[in-house]
């Protein structure tokens, strides 16, 4: 019987559960023996001049190993200069008028930018030390939020001119709307949002003999290598970079930060190992943020529910410094449209800078905006014309037979049923009961009302296709096998997931396969693991290598048994070659491999014969809002996420599960809040909201499988369609429950406080 | 100062500065990384352990104050390799983990909510579990194992 | 995240304990569980020099019935006070309160001595301790003394203890009224209040509503006049001073002592 799509217990589970995970800073190896520790001297204000910098105090305290400020990097290469307008992905220091530096030179641009190290014997020592550097500031005009940046009285850098990084789109043209009876048009917040891994940022260096080993808390080991490898201008041979066990990274830790250079430089510079792990409070400013959009959506259509136009402007609050904030509207662009069959559809946005932490991937990377933005519109269209939210986008989903669906926004959706998973979810939820209970609470004037929100979405998974992914696969004398993979788990459990793969193929037992990942010395080449791409391209790589080995195994077993290899079969339930009718004929996978003489029995393949693909679902959330204080709680929340194939269900359900409570979270609980000048208000999580266990009910999850036609398992990505569809439900939900007292909208998060205002505006309009 | 504990039934002593946390004594002195630092201001639960038998946050413990007291681990649990604790089997069973890096607080805080309520409710279960965050699961499974370790802890005691 | 270095002392006794802070002056904070003090220590808001560590006086942790009232050994930690079933009988309002502070692992270490000693008026024990009409008992350098709990709350993180004094018990009468409710209105449970109120019989007092807790004076006099339950609540926001903060600006904050004293006060009768 196939182990695909059976719910398979994690390999990764008994150590997690027994003796813990070895994160960065539970390393303990010789090589680090004696390291010193790195405290990093930050910024504590949003916009600033530098004009001095003593370390004097901290560098005569005993203990202290040295105090490295921009001034002490005379070492590296310059920047690469700038080629043609901003680029997006590489955290490097970018040439040019927008560059980041390693280290602040003469100007702070947000509260948390890194402005001197010190490196001490201990780590209780480091803070010690920090404390005693001092920095002069002069402060300047801060530059909170997108509508001062486009103002543009204060400039984060002069010599560009303006806040504003980059243009796109195209011009609203009116016309577009002529025919609609109906339009709608409202601007709209995204928040800004930290994305809060349970382990911070980390990383660990050393030196010897003329090669770098890192060990650093990322997404993306090989694409760390190459970065460390521009930034020393070394060879990326000198460089070994180990991710080891990663507590979380939700996008936030594509590559490396600025940070980890710097500890891979200090080592240097001081000749000597060091560590360092960041602390929660600079975590929540100095790694970088997600979202943080401001939109304008305008839809129109008919009266009868046919939305015939949108349009949607972004205004991306990149933060200080461009990194991939400047990239993730073209995202949010791309995936304007939705799941929606509308006929025009328009984008255009602006990227500009302010004084905050930069903004990065985080869960969804510019697709749950996207996403949040039609949803709103659609609920904004209902609303006006009178129709069920849900009965709205019926009307208007993409229906089944158009596949494949070349939106207007340029993405190409590959396979779905979005109006099954739309009747699907309402089905699951109860719909009808549900609006039933409302108007029962609604006549009956109820302090607790009750609010359905209703989402549909799809999304681009893989979106980086064809940059692939590695596997190399061995199968060993003893039968036993090792997969060596280019994607980075870090809680995906594709340790269990690889194993199913080559148990699948191959049957060789999962307990007799051994998965490594994480460790360029081992996988020089790979991607790794973000955007939703490891199953459809890292799995599909463990695959293709099993079926390669296989056809390899077949050879070797038509030797061995003096046969051809149109007579053999692979019994995949005991992993036996045989002749076809003669199962006493078997070999095993390790007599086969010791057959293969000295080059052993392996496979390599770099997977990039792929293009993204279209997960997508619905969602229902319920909610429930104490009208007299504004608390809104989230009392149901059942989904469709239609990601293709299911591998491990298991697995499966726990992407949508932690993606669903992010969702939540944006929309009833976080932000990331600056106040006038620049200074974080949620600095700490004792303000910044983590959801917690108390806030979130069980989720209902409905099973949908619409498979992949891009790869032969049938895979797409589930990890990030949960944030996707669950934010908009929920924020929708406890809109709709005061959508009788004539609230249309509330902008995320919809804490007790916003919720109240929208209740008492209703009371006293005026 | 001279600090004296048992952590998981061993006897642990060091000369160690007054202000050492708990979680470092553990994790340093003792050698047992599994509990984690996750946050500065006592919200998150990662390191949590038990003193005396009672769920702590060691960050916001001194070792000084757990001097003389016995300190439980989640790496004390197992009773053999093969022999998990009855929440740590539950959490693998109901994939109450992903990336594992709150998982030894958000166990070690559940062993103890059991042991104070041997029958909670889901809504008890949460709350109980109020001080323990977690970013990968989104405390689905976590409950569901919490709730399953509560019937095979209370099966076991009918035996 | 690490606290600035200090010296650490251990008390066996009372007295003690005193002596070591008679010897370490402005410099010296005492530790019970260190939930509210370990905290700002490791942000560096506080800095002592010296802690005294008064966890070990057993003697301090009770709680007991004396008749008339009860009393409550300043080292008494929220969970053994949320468990109590000599609270859960007599003073109820204390006991569910106890139980709503921080989360659990908090509750096993910190204390109601050290809550209460710590001023915080967004504390949930503090108002309750007011509500109850208690007496804290203090003992210092100059000997015993007793204060009221509505003399002992003085400010933002500024209560009647001297420097050098030691709170070390808190004696509450009995409620003639045993009707009672504790309203605490957060974001999420594990929150610190935005507003809270806790009732017991007529008396009515305020979490977060000002910089220190305080009675809802104009409540009181309204209910003792004979008002409704909802008429009284009305008078909530009088003589309250509440912050703007991210969570709530003065007038949310004014509306939902309103709404909280009203549910409070209905709640409570059902509780005689």
């Amino acid at each position: 019987m196939s182990i695909m799509g059976t719910r398979v217990k994690r390999t990764e589970d008994p150590r997690l559960l027994t003796v813990g995970g070895t994160y960065v800073d539970d390393v303990r190896v010789p090589e680090l023996t004696g390291a010193a520790s790195v405290t990093f001297v930050r910024s504590p204000l949003g916009h600033a001049r530098i004009t001095g910098i003593d370390a004097s105090a901290a560098q005569a305290t005993p203990g202290v190993v040295a105090v490295l400020t921009v001034a002490d990097i005379d070492d590296l290469p310059p920047p690469p200069p700038p080629e043609g307008p901003p680029n997006d992905a590489a955290p490097l220091p970018l040439g040019g008028v927008w560059q980041e530096p390693l280290l602040a030179v003469d100007r702070v641009r947000y509260v948390g930018e890194p402005v001197a190290m010190v490196i001490t014997d201990d780590a209780y020592g480091g803070e010690d030390a920090a404390e005693l550097v001092s920095v002069d500031y002069e402060p300047l005009p801060a530059v909170v939020g997108p509508e001062a940046a486009l103002a543009g009285e204060s400039l984060l850098f002069p010599d560009a001119g303006s806040n504003i990084a980059r243009t796109a789109g195209a011009p609203a043209d009116p016309a577009a709307f002529d025919g609609c009876e109906v339009v709608v048009e409202r601007t709209i917040s995204n928040q800004r949002l930290a994305p809060v891994p349970m382990e911070g940022r980390a990383a660990a260096a050393r030196w010897a003999d003329g090669k770098l080993t890192v060990w650093v808390s990322t997404q993306n080991p090989q694409i760390s290598r190459f970065i460390m490898a521009g930034a020393f201008g070394l060879d990326p041979d000198a460089i070994r970079v180990v991710a080891p066990d990663v507590g979380g990274g939700f996008g936030a830790k594509i590559g490396v930060d600025r940070d980890a250079i710097l500890v891979a430089w200090a080592a240097k510079h001081i000749g000597r190992p060091v560590r360092w792990a960041e602390t929660r409070s600079e975590n929540l400013v100095g790694m970088t943020h997600g979202r943080a959009q401001r939109q304008t959506v305008k839809i129109g259509g008919t009266r009868d529910g046919r939305v015939l136009a949108y349009r949607l402007e972004v205004v991306q609050d990149t933060g200080a410094y461009l990194r991939l904030g400047g990239f993730l509207p073209f995202l949010t662009s791309l995936m304007a449209a939705g799941p929606y069959d509308i006929g025009h559809v328009a984008t255009a946005y602006q990227v500009v800078v302010t004084n905050a932490t930069p903004i990065n991937a985080y869960r969804g990377a510019g697709r749950p905006e996207a996403t949040a933005a039609i949803e709103r519109a659609m609920d904004l269209f209902a609303a006006e014309i009178g129709m069920d939210p849900a009965e709205v986008r019926r009307r208007n989903l993409v229906p089944a037979d158009k596949f494949p669906y070349q939106s207007p926004c340029g993405a190409r959706y590959d396979t779905g049923d979005y109006v099954g998973g739309l009747d699907k979810v309402l089905a699951g939820a109860g719909y009808a009961e549900l609006r039933a209970e409302q108007a029962r609470r609604r006549e009956r004037g109820d302090v607790v009302q009750l609010g359905i929100g209703v989402s549909s979405y799809v999304e681009i998974t893989a979106a980086d296709a064809d940059n692939g992914e590695t596997a190399r696969l061995e199968v060993h004398d003893d039968g036993s096998a090792t997969v060596y993979s280019g994607s980075s788990a870090h809680g995906q459990g594709h340790d269990t997931a690889w194993a199913m793969l080559v148990q699948d193929d191959l049957g060789i037992p999962m307990d007799n396969v051994t998965v490594i990942h994480g460790d360029t010395d081992l996988i020089p080449f790979g991607i790794g693991t973000y955007g939703s791409r490891s199953l459809q391209l890292g799995g599909i790589a463990v695959h293709r290598a099993a079926l390669d080995v296989k056809d390899q195994g077949r050879r070797l077993a038509a030797s061995l048994l003096e046969a051809s290899e149109a007579d053999l079969e692979l019994d995949t339930e005991r992993g036996l070659w045989h002749v076809r009718g003669d199962p006493a004929s078997g070999r095993t996978w390790a007599e086969v491999a010791r057959h293969a003489g000295a080059d052993g029995l392996a496979a390599s393949v770099n997977h990039t014969d792929a293009t993204p693909t279209f997960p997508f679902g619905s969602h229902v959330a319920v909610a429930e809002v104490d009208t007299e204080t504004g608390k809104a709680t989230l009392v149901r929340h059942v989904t469709v996420d239609d990601a293709g194939t299911v591998l491990n269900p298991v697995l499966a359900e726990g992407q949508r599960h932690g993606g669903i409570a992010q969702g939540v979270a944006q929309a009833l609980l976080e932000e990331f809040v600056y106040d006038a000048d620049a200074n974080p208000l949620t600095g700490s999580l004792a303000d910044y909201a983590a959801v917690t266990a108390t806030e979130l009910p069980s989720f209902e999850l409905l099973a949908s499988e619409t498979p992949a036609t891009v790869n032969p398992l049938g895979f797409k990505g589930i990890g990030e369609a949960g944030t996707i569809g669950a934010a908009p439900a929920a924020q929708s939900a406890v809109i709709d429950a005061l959508s009788h007292l004539g609230v249309r909208h509330i902008d995320m998060p919809m804490t007790p406080v916003r919720v109240w205002a929208a209740i008492s505006e209703t009371r006293s309009p005026r | 100062m001279k600090v004296t504990m048992t952590v998981n039934g061993r006897a642990v002593a060091a000369e160690v500065a007054d202000r050492t946390l708990l979680v470092h004594f553990v994790r340093e002195v003792a050698g047992l990384t599994a509990a984690n630092v996750g946050c500065d201001t006592s919200s998150c639960g990662s390191c949590t352990v038990l003193l005396d038998g009672q769920s702590v946050k060691s960050c916001t413990v001194l070792a000084a104050q757990a001097d003389g007291r016995e300190v439980v681990t989640v790496e004390g649990l197992a009773s053999g390799p093969d022999e998990l604790h009855p929440v740590q089997q539950a959490f693998r069973d109901e994939h109450g983990l992903q990336c594992g890096f709150c998982t030894p607080g958000m166990v070690m805080a559940a062993v103890s909510l059991l042991t104070e309520n041997p029958r909670p409710t889901e809504e008890q279960v949460r709350s109980g579990l109020e001080g323990n965050l977690c970013r990968c699961t989104g405390y689905h499974n976590i409950v569901r194992a919490v709730l399953a370790a509560a019937g095979a802890m209370e099966g076991m005691e009918q035996r | 995240m690490i606290p600035a270095p200090f010296t650490y002392r251990r008390a066996w006794s009372v007295d003690e304990a005193l002596e070591l802070a008679g010897q370490g002056g402005d410099d010296a904070k005492f530790l019970a569980g260190g939930h509210s003090l370990l905290p700002l220590m490791k942000l560096r808001f506080a800095v002592p020099e010296v802690l005294i560590d008064i966890g070990r006086l057993g003697e301090l942790s009770f709680i007991r019935d004396e008749n008339g009232s009860i009393a409550v050994g300043a080292l008494t930690s929220h969970h053994d006070l949320a468990t109590s079933g000599l609270l859960a009988r007599e003073l109820p309002l204390l006991a569910h309160a106890a139980g709503c502070v921080g989360d659990p692992q908090v509750r096993h270490r910190g204390t109601i001595g050290g809550s209460l000693a710590h001023g915080d008026p967004a504390g949930d024990l503090p108002a309750v301790i007011l509500a109850l009409d208690a007496t804290l008992v203090a003992r210092g350098p100059t000997g015993r003394r007793e204060v009221g709990a509505a003399e002992f709350f003085r400010g933002l993180f500024e209560t009647a203890l001297a420097p050098g004094e030691l709170l070390t018990e808190i004696r509450i009468p009995k409620p003639r009224d045993t009707a009672w409710s504790f309203q605490k209105f957060t974001k999420r449970a594990i929150d610190w209040a935005i507003v809270g109120v806790a009732v017991q019989g007529g008396s009515v007092a305020l979490v977060n509503m000002g910089p220190a807790p305080l009675r809802a004076a104009a409540v009181e006099q309204a209910l003792a006049g004979g008002a409704a339950p909802a008429d009284a609540a009305a008078h909530a926001a009088e003589g309250t001073s509440p912050v703007d903060d991210i969570n709530a600006d003065r007038g949310y904050r004014q509306h939902l002592a309103r709404v909280l004293v009203a549910r409070a006060l209905a709640e409570s009768r059902t509780r005689t």
